[in-house]
């Protein structure tokens, strides 16, 4: 078993709520690896259970060959991690933050000196390591965190939420860190995300969780093309009609939902001009439409009817319920 | 070893950072010291004991330092909990008891330097030193008193989900064992059926202890204070080593 990362059957439950529910797959060296999915979904739970952080309901994993439950020193040495939250000491420098890592993963003072030089001249941040990281903006932040959960020299790297509430420069720059991290140093990667770009960009390969089990598992090429061409989105106050009316067989896949269609086919510019005169000529109104190449986003909205954010609202509204319970 | 050390350093570090902790953690005490002792002295009279109250005040006002600056930086680790930090340490391969002892050591060094800062200050308004060795001996229960309580405040913090309880901690827990301590009197002149009760706070052992050091005279025997306070310290770090352990974040 060379696998990276193996999970098999991970299962773990909160009170009535299952967060993580049997899931199974397997993560290549070399790999990086995105679990995609809207808040709620079960993406950092499944993080913490591999990190060890968490104890699992019930099935197994191991990590570099280690078992998550029964050699957790085993895993924590050979795991990096940059938690979603922000886990760093303002009072202290840049530098020693990075000093304080090294000493709990045990690593001797001169290599120490050395590596912890040669990170922050990676992340930049060579300049600053002698101020305090209360004075440091989100980006240094997140990029010192990257630093420090490279410093022990791990043969995977956990990212958990890499890059939450970042402006798009930042998060662009960290993109390209992570893509040269794992590129040169072949390092594996296990990221979450609940942003589809960042999905897309940087995964080898995309595991889409949602209410805590995973709904598809491919390279993000395969899953877009398996959607079935290009995605064509129609708008009108009659989204019913449109439906019914459009059931040619080169029509791959349709959805309907608040006011919109969405098709999935092939070709959809020659297809398009056909499509609109037919729902003319039955009087069926039509706002705007637009045909993109399909992304992601549209995977998900495919295996599950749901676009992300509605998913999103809809888990809020759950957790507002729970809060109601509670209180009673 | 270095584990433990590593952390320590960290507490020590954050200490000397932060002026207006030092600043703050000093004044109280100071105050005490000033207006109970100067306003009290010519008033009090200690029965039993030879001399004026601002002497017997001071090893009072020295353990008060180190019993409220151990207690905040042990509860301090819920700062860690709430600004994330604590995950850093806890998933990295080292046992939570190392992680505890460093903080309970960092903690009761923080403590007895403000101690010592506190004792410094009272050479100056007055302050007899009897003999020097009693300064070791008044050192050595500062050194008891800090481990103890930053144990204490690692215990309380572990089972503590934010700040807002520090207050209730502080007014109902931190409070009375100061009071009883006889700190600012002799525990001999309670009534009858309140003295027994301070036998039982383990502050009073330390306030023996360290006034037995710096004054020579003490209503209990030091080595009985000793043996009582050591073990105090003992069980203080195991339960918050155990309390510790089963942290949640």
């Amino acid at each position: 078993m060379n696998a990276a990362i193996h999970v098999e059957n991970l299962t773990r439950r909160f009170q009535n709520l299952v967060a993580v529910d049997s899931i199974s797959f397997d993560i290549e060296p070399g790999e990086i690896f995105g679990l995609l999915g809207p808040n709620g979904a079960g993406k950092t739970t499944t993080i913490s259970m591999l990190s060890t952080m968490l104890k699992p309901t019930s099935g197994s994993a191991t990590v570099n060959g280690m078992d998550i439950i029964h050699d957790e020193d085993g895993v924590r040495k050979s795991i990096g991690i940059v938690f979603q939250d922000q886990s760093l000491d303002e009072e202290l420098t840049g530098w020693e933050n990075m000093d304080f890592h090294g000493r709990l993963y045990r690593i001797p003072a001169e290599t120490r000196r050395k590596r912890i030089d040669v990170l922050l001249a990676l992340v930049e941040l060579s300049d600053r390591k002698d101020d305090l990281v209360k004075t440091f903006s989100g980006g240094m932040r997140r990029r010192l965190e990257i630093a420090r959960g490279l410093l022990h020299e791990p043969k995977v790297l956990f990212l958990d939420e890499p890059t939450l509430g970042l402006d798009p420069q930042t998060r662009n720059h960290l993109w390209q860190y992570i893509a040269t991290l794992n590129r040169e140093k072949g390092i594996t990667i296990i990221l979450t995300t609940h942003y589809m770009e960042e999905a897309d960009r940087l995964c080898n390969r995309v595991a889409i969780i949602d209410h805590g089990k995973i709904i598809a598992l491919d390279s993000p090429q395969n899953l877009k093309e398996g959607i079935g061409g290009d995605v064509v989105t129609l708008r009108s106050e009659n989204a019913r009609a449109i439906a019914l009316t459009l059931d040619d067989p080169w029509i791959s896949r349709l959805e309907e939902h608040d006011g919109t269609v969405t098709l999935s086919l092939k070709n959809a510019e020659e297809h398009i001009s056909g499509i609109i005169t037919r729902l003319a000529a039955k009087g069926i109104p039509v706002e705007s439409v637009s045909i993109h190449k399909p992304t992601l986003e549209d995977v998900f909205l495919c295996f599950t009817g749901k676009t992300i954010r509605e998913e999103e609202a809809d888990h809020r509204d759950m957790v507002r319920m729970f809060q109601r319970k509670a209180r009673r | 070893m270095d584990i433990i050390y590593t952390i320590w350093l960290r507490s020590i570090k954050r200490y000397i950072r932060s002026k207006s902790r030092i600043i703050g953690s000093i004044s109280m005490p100071l105050f005490f010291l000033i207006f109970l002792g100067f306003g009290l002295n010519s008033v009090v009279q200690i029965p039993g004991m030879g001399q004026d109250y601002i002497q017997f005040l001071i090893p009072g006002v020295v353990s008060m330092s180190v019993l409220f600056t151990s207690v905040f930086s042990g509860i301090q680790i819920i700062w860690d909990k709430q600004f994330g930090f604590l995950k850093e340490t806890l998933v990295a391969p080292v046992s939570r008891l190392e992680i505890m002892l460093g903080q309970t050591l960092g903690g009761a060094t923080t403590a007895f330097i403000q101690g010592v800062i506190i004792m410094l200050l009272a050479l100056i308004i007055g302050l007899q030193i009897t003999n020097p060795v009693g300064f070791l001996i008044a050192f050595g229960f500062m050194a008891l008193i800090g481990i103890s309580f930053t144990a204490f405040g690692i215990a309380i913090a572990s089972r503590m989900e934010d700040m807002h309880g520090f207050q209730l901690i502080m007014n109902f827990v931190v409070f009375p064992i100061f009071g009883l301590s006889g700190a600012l009197f002799p525990i001999s002149s309670l009534p009858s059926w309140i003295a027994p009760i301070t036998l039982f706070d383990p502050l009073t052992y330390g306030v023996e202890g360290i006034r037995y050091g710096l004054t020579g005279v003490s209503q209990i025997n030091p080595v009985v204070s000793f043996i009582v306070l050591g073990a105090f310290a003992v069980f203080m770090t195991i339960s918050g080593a155990y309390l510790f352990r089963k942290i949640r974040f």
